[in-house]
This record gives structure tokens, C-alpha cells and sequence, in this order.
């Protein structure tokens, strides 16, 4: 029997803190919020090291009941909670990354207007993003999904008088829509054939169930509708778009929403229903040809993006690619562990932009930082950190858990292996690229008073509310915020040593392991291990080459990228406007609804018939009184032989009746 | 024996001739005589009724309207001499405000 943990304490602490900061925040001091923030959310953060503390003492999977929720018939769905590796592995990242965002917010956000509004929406991302980790059903977990888009929509236009922002968190929030659909027509599926969302459950019915390799059928189909959600939330082709604009909202947001914890809640939510992706073969290929194909195309826009914060973004977004492709090879723990890893060197990599950003005074553009490296030191040694982590080399955090993918994909088709390691050689080189352009070099800033603050600055907002901070020289950004960077520096150092001698994978294996993919790594392991220290070779060697390409173009001959952009003017113009994906969605998509809305439904349906009928309605009654009117003269005798006439016409009509009744 | 229909008839005929003799009057004796030609053309289909189902009530019932057509006339004709005296006219298209 298992001890009383009170997982739900975890979630309802940062809801509390929301909850406080939201009402009472904006007659507090900024102190007294930042207490409340930092409290609620550090407290969650010591209760799952508490319950990581314990872990070992429990029978897994650990499942608790809080509350009722949905009790119709035999269905039930409940507040109820679910720990097992996954899910404590996930609670870690998520507290630990999250309270670490929450420290650096301090000093970000510090002169803006709304900092309490920041504070209690960050709190209610981080209940939802719990709830979403910890719930015991497809429902809670569903609430969870839901609240953080709307957590990622209000932090999105958190800045919302500013136009882009606005539309930013809307577009966020409807691509969302579109993938959200695919997973509530999974769970319906679930539903209809199983009777039950409860995982523990749904697992145990679907386990006995053989893998539909011949033919598609239902767990095929439940596999890729949620596949759908997933690309929603985790910004997979085809449903990527939201993501690059979502860098509208505050840095700390970009970090903490949109790189390290919310965007991996698809992975998250795909390894959680590894028991149907195991059987539905399919299904995992979709989820390897997308995670494959979003990661590559992905991090060839980064290429050409000169915005530190987008070309973030498109690397997220390419990072993100390859846990779909480890989850589509049935790699789920390799998944994991690089959604854990990239979760830290991300989330610093945000972090020391923001850094950078408030450094230069609200410049986002690379084109106007270079030579930063002497005027922020520590921004610089960070964020170099990162980039070696996510560049993939050795022993950094990247490259254990990007090798570890690669072997997997290896041992699935060398196709996707190929595919990853030349993603591999494009992240590197775009990394060293944004590193040489930020920090190498001299500074191409300049000492204008303008520093673009209005037109490009997207963080803006912050600095002008400082009123006149001259920015004459890029800063320092304060303790506050160096901090949680030094703390994730070193856990991108050493976070992937976990991953060593494959301790990672053991943790999670009886999470993944379903007897049904057994053993295929064990099998290969002696046997191949020569192959696996080769292809570890050749991916540090595209590391490495990356590297040595970024340094050469942008160091070395930094007159040189313009010139070979020219040479493939159309090649790089269509990568510069990230192959058109967004026109091509406007054209195919967005324009035909709007003109389809206008035309039909608002001019056509709306207006002409719906708005015509009560109009027409109105207006004919009008009409009618206005004649009918007359009858009520205020005549006395008149009404008398309104009555004399009426009831004439009632005789009128007995008598008729009577007659032809007879 | 003069049948039922006949009575009705000129009931409803009696009662015809005071709607409309109430409606197109402007005199208000004229108009209180219609309406008393209209009770009277009522009472006619009573004791019609009665007489031809050999029922008591319909006579009774008479007797009671022929009572309360009384008293009507009465108050009805005090009435119209208050408002002779104090407006000398009869004609109730001038008699259209309660107030002087």
C-alpha cells in the first residue's frame, strides 16, 4: 500500500499563487508579489523534489483519488492523479525549469507596468502544465492541454495593446484549436470502444490487443488523431506556424511556454499512450516522417533568421522534431530524455536572449548586437554553454540525448538517421551562427538614441515604461537573472551524463517497456556497438563542422553570407519567408474562411436572412398596428360596433356551420 | 301554434333594431330606449324558450330583467336629467367628458 502523497497539492499551490497575485496584486507592492509568486511556485518545486525524495519507497505506477468529477453510468473520469517515471521526470523539469523562469522573471519584468498580471498568469501556466503531468485520466489531462494554451494565449498577448501581440496569442490559440480537435475526437474514440479515459485502464484493455501491422484500424486512428493534438501543442508540421509568432510574448514566457515545458506536453502526451503508438505501427510512422521532416525544415529557417528570439523559435521547433522522431521510432524514453535535456539548454538558450535583449536595450535584431561578448560576460559564457549543448557536443546535455536519438533512428531506418544528422550539421551552424552575430565581432548597435525601440524592439514595452533609461552602453543584466542562467548552465553541462551507460532509459523502462518492442535495444546493443561509436562519430563531426562553417562565414569572412544568399537568390528568399507556409495557409486556408464568412455566412446568411427575417418581423407588425390602430378611436360607440360586428361574425359563422355540418 | 323560429326572429330582430338604433343615435333617451328594445327583444326568446320546452325558468328569468330594466330606468333617467340640468343638450357626442 502506498503512502498518502497529496499530489494535489502540487498543481493547487501555483493556482493559489494565481489566485492571490490576480486579485490582490495590483494594490500590492511589487515585493509582496514576488513573494507570493516565487513562494507558491517554489513550494511546488520542493514538494516533487519531496516526492522524488520518496520515490523509491512506492509502488508504481503511484495513482491517487482527490475528487469527483464526471460519474455517468459506467463512465468515470475523476480528479485523480498518476505518477510514475514519465510523469516524476516530467514534474522535475517542470517545477525545477519553471521556479528557475520564475527567479529570472524577477528582474525581467521588474519595470513593467503589469508585473503582477505576469506573476498570476505564469502561476496559472504552471497549475495547468501540473495538472496536465499529474492527471490519472485522458480528461484531467485534457483540462491540463486546454489551460495551458490558455495560459500560452494570455502570456502570448500579454503585451496586447501591441497589435502583433494580440494577433500572435490568437493565432496561437486557433492553431491550437485545430489540433485539440484531432485529440477530442481520440478521446471520443476511446470512449466508444474502451468505455473509460482512465489510463491505468484504458492501458490494461488496449495491452491485450495485437499490433495492428496489417491493416489500419482503431488504435491506428486514435494514435494519429492524437498525433494531431500533439502537433498542435508541440509545433509540428503541418501546425507549426504559432510558434515563431508566439515570440511576441515577454522572454521569460518564450523560455519557459515555448521551449521547455508546454510545447513538450505533445511529446509528453504521445510517450503517455505509448501502449496504443506500440500497437498501431502506422501510426508511429506518421509520428517519425513528421518528427523527422518538421525537424529538418524547421532548422533550415533558422538559417536564415535574423531575429535572436526567431531563430530560437525555429530551433525549438526543430528540437521538437526530433523527440517525435525518437517517440515515432519507438524510442520513448530517448524522447524523454532529450524533451529533459533540451528543456534546460532551451530554456538557457531563451533566458540568455532576454539577457542579451535587455542588454541592448529591447534590440532583437542580430544585425544590430555583435560584440557582446566583453560588455556581458556571463550572458556570453551561458548562452556559449547552450549552444554547445544543443550544437551536440560532447559531454554537453545536447549530445547525449541527440545521440541517443540518432542510434535510435538508426536502428529504424538509416533514412531518418540521415535526415538527423544533417539536422544536426544546420543546428550547429545556426547556433554558432546567432552566437557569432551576437557576441563576436563589433558592436553594430551604435550609440543612436532611437535604438528602434518603437519598430523592432519587441520587448519594447519594458524598456519604455523605464522612462528614459539611457542605454548608452550594453549591460549586465542583474544577480537576479544571472542566477537561474549559472543554474541551468551547469545542468545543460551535466544533464546528460544521467544518460550514460543508458541509466536514463532503465529509469523509464518500466514505464515503456509493454513486452511488445522488447528487448530490441539489449539485443543490439553488444552487437553493434562498433556501429553506434561510428555514427556518435560522424554526429560530433557534424557538430563540429556546423561549428567550424558558422565561425568561417561569420567570423572569419563575415562579407561572405550575403554574397552566397545572392548566389541563391530564389533558394534563399523562399527559405528567408519560411517557404511561404504561412502565405500558402493564408491563401488555401485563412482567405477562403474570411471571404467564405463575409460573403456567405455574414452578408449572405447573416444579414440577408437572419437579420432580414426579424427585421421583416418587426416592420410588418408595424405595419399591421398602424392600420389596426384606427380601430381604437376612443369612441365609444364605435367599439360598440366593433362589438356589434364581431358578434355578428360569430352568428355569421354558427350559422354557416351549422348549416354545412348538417 | 305559431312556431318557435318566428319568435326568435322577431327576438332577434327586436334586438337587432336596438344595436343599431344605439349605435347611429346621438339622443341619450333614444339610445336608453334601445337598449330597453334590446332587453325587451331578449326576453321575447325567453319566455319563447320557455313556453316551448314547458320550463318555468325562462319566465322567471323575465321577471328578473324586467326588475333590474327598471331600476336601470330610474337611475338611467335621473341621470339624464342631472346632465340636462347641467348641460342642456341630450345629444352624448357633447356629453363625452365627465368632468365640466
Amino acid at each position: 500500500m502506498n503512502p498518502m502523497l497529496n499530489l494535489w497539492l502540487i498543481p493547487i499551490l501555483p493556482l493559489a499563487g494565481a489566485a492571490i497575485n490576480g486579485t490582490l496584486g495590483k494594490k500590492s507592492s511589487r515585493q509582496a508579489v514576488t513573494t507570493i509568486a516565487l513562494f507558491f511556485s517554489g513550494a511546488a518545486f520542493a514538494m516533487a523534489l519531496w516526492v522524488a525524495m520518496r520515490f523509491s519507497s512506492l509502488s508504481l505506477p503511484y495513482t491517487e483519488f482527490f475528487a469527483h468529477w464526471i460519474r455517468s453510468g459506467s463512465f468515470t473520469a475523476d480528479f485523480a492523479f498518476y505518477l510514475d517515471q514519465l510523469s516524476l521526470v516530467m514534474l522535475l523539469v517542470v517545477t525545477g525549469v519553471g521556479f528557475l523562469i520564475h527567479i529570472y522573471s524577477v528582474g525581467y519584468m521588474w519595470d513593467d507596468p503589469s508585473y503582477y498580471r505576469f506573476f498570476s498568469y505564469l502561476n496559472l501556466f504552471m497549475f495547468f502544465m501540473l495538472t496536465l503531468i499529474l492527471a490519472g485520466n485522458y480528461l484531467l489531462m485534457f483540462i491540463g492541454w486546454e489551460g495551458v494554451g490558455l495560459a500560452s494565449y494570455l502570456l502570448i498577448g500579454f503585451w496586447f495593446t501591441k497589435d502583433s501581440a494580440a494577433s500572435a496569442g490568437k493565432k496561437a490559440f486557433i492553431v491550437n484549436r485545430i489540433g485539440d480537435f484531432g485529440f477530442l475526437i481520440a478521446l471520443f474514440l476511446l470512449i466508444q470502444h474502451f468505455g473509460t479515459l482512465n489510463f491505468g485502464q484504458v492501458f490494461s484493455a488496449v495491452s491485450p490487443l495485437p499490433a495492428e501491422t496489417a491493416s489500419a484500424g482503431l488504435l491506428t486512428a486514435i494514435g494519429i488523431l492524437l498525433m494531431v493534438g500533439a502537433c498542435g501543442k508541440s509545433a509540428q508540421i503541418p501546425l507549426y506556424i504559432w510558434l515563431p509568432d508566439a515570440m511576441e510574448g515577454p522572454t521569460p514566457v518564450s523560455a519557459l511556454i515555448h521551449a521547455a515545458t508546454m510545447v513538450t506536453a505533445g511529446v509528453y502526451m504521445v510517450s503517455r499512450s505509448h501502449v496504443i503508438f506500440q500497437r498501431a505501427p502506422m501510426a508511429l510512422t506518421v509520428v517519425a516522417i513528421i518528427g523527422t521532416l518538421t525537424a529538418f525544415f524547421a532548422a533550415t529557417i533558422g538559417i536564415t533568421q535574423t531575429d535572436i528570439k526567431k531563430v530560437l523559435a525555429y530551433s525549438t521547433v526543430s528540437q521538437l522534431g526530433y523527440m517525435f522522431m525518437a517517440c515515432g521510432v519507438g524510442a520513448f524514453s530517448a524522447g524523454i530524455f532529450h524533451l529533459m535535456t533540451h528543456a534546460f539548454f532551451k530554456g538557457l538558450l531563451f533566458l540568455a536572449a532576454g539577457s542579451v535583449i535587455h542588454a541592448v536595450g529591447g534590440e532583437q535584431d542580430m544585425r544590430k548586437m555583435g560584440g557582446l561578448r566583453s560588455y556581458i560576460p556571463w550572458t556570453f559564457l551561458t548562452m556559449g554553454i547552450a549552444t554547445l549543448a544543443i550544437a551536440g557536443v560532447p559531454p554537453l546535455a545536447g549530445f547525449w540525448s541527440k545521440d541517443e536519438i540518432l542510434w535510435k533512428a538508426y536502428q529504424a531506418s538509416p533514412v531518418y538517421w540521415a535526415v538527423g544528422v544533417i539536422t544536426a550539421f544546420i543546428t550547429s551552424f545556426y547556433m554558432f551562427r546567432l552566437l557569432y552575430m551576437t557576441f563576436f565581432g563589433d558592436y553594430r548597435g551604435g550609440q543612436k538614441d532611437a535604438h528602434g525601440h518603437a519598430s523592432h524592439g519587441h520587448d519594447a514595452h519594458k524598456h519604455d515604461a523605464q522612462g528614459g533609461h539611457g542605454h548608452g552602453e550594453p549591460h549586465e543584466s542583474p544577480m537576479v537573472m544571472l542566477v537561474p542562467l549559472m543554474i541551468l548552465a551547469v545542468l545543460s553541462l551535466v544533464g546528460g551524463l544521467v544518460g550514460i551507460g543508458n541509466r536514463f532509459e532503465h529509469f523509464l523502462a518500466p514505464v515503456f517497456d509493454s513486452g511488445l518492442i522488447a528487448g530490441s535495444s539489449e539485443a543490439l546493443e553488444g552487437a553493434s556497438h562498433a556501429t553506434e561509436l561510428l555514427l556518435m562519430g560522424i554526429s560530433v563531426l557534424a557538430a563540429f563542422s556546423g561549428w567550424f562553417l558558422a565561425y568561417f562565414l561569420y567570423n572569419q569572412r563575415p562579407e561572405l553570407p550575403p554574397k552566397i544568399a545572392n548566389g541563391l537568390n530564389g533558394l534563399y528568399e523562399t527559405v528567408v519567408h519560411k517557404y511561404y507556409v504561412d502565405e500558402i495557409y493564408a491563401a488555401v486556408f485563412v482567405k477562403p474562411l474570411i471571404e467564405g464568412s463575409t460573403r456567405i455566412l455574414w452578408q449572405g446568411v447573416d444579414r440577408n436572412v437572419i437579420d432580414a427575417a426579424v427585421n421583416e418581423a418587426g416592420d410588418g407588425a408595424k405595419h399591421i398596428s398602424d392600420e389596426v390602430r384606427h380601430m381604437q378611436s376612443g369612441n365609444i360607440r364605435s367599439y360598440a360596433g366593433w362589438v356589434a360586428a364581431g358578434s355578428a361574425a360569430v352568428i355569421g359563422f354558427m350559422v354557416w356551420a351549422w348549416t354545412v355540418g348538417r | 301554434m305559431v312556431p318557435l323560429s318566428y319568435y326568435l326572429l322577431l327576438s332577434g330582430f327586436l334586438f337587432a333594431c336596438g344595436v343599431v338604433g344605439f349605435l347611429i343615435k346621438r339622443n341619450i333617451i333614444t339610445i336608453f330606449m334601445s337598449i330597453e328594445l334590446m332587453l325587451n327583444g331578449v326576453n321575447l326568446s325567453f319566455v319563447a324558450f320557455a313556453a316551448h320546452w314547458h320550463a318555468l325558468a325562462g319566465q322567471v328569468f323575465v321577471f328578473f330583467v324586467m326588475v333590474v330594466a327598471a331600476a336601470e330606468a330610474a337611475v338611467g333617467l335621473a341621470i339624464i336629467i342631472a346632465v340636462y340640468r347641467t348641460r342642456e343638450t341630450l345629444n352624448v357626442d357633447q356629453v363625452n367628458l365627465l368632468k365640466l
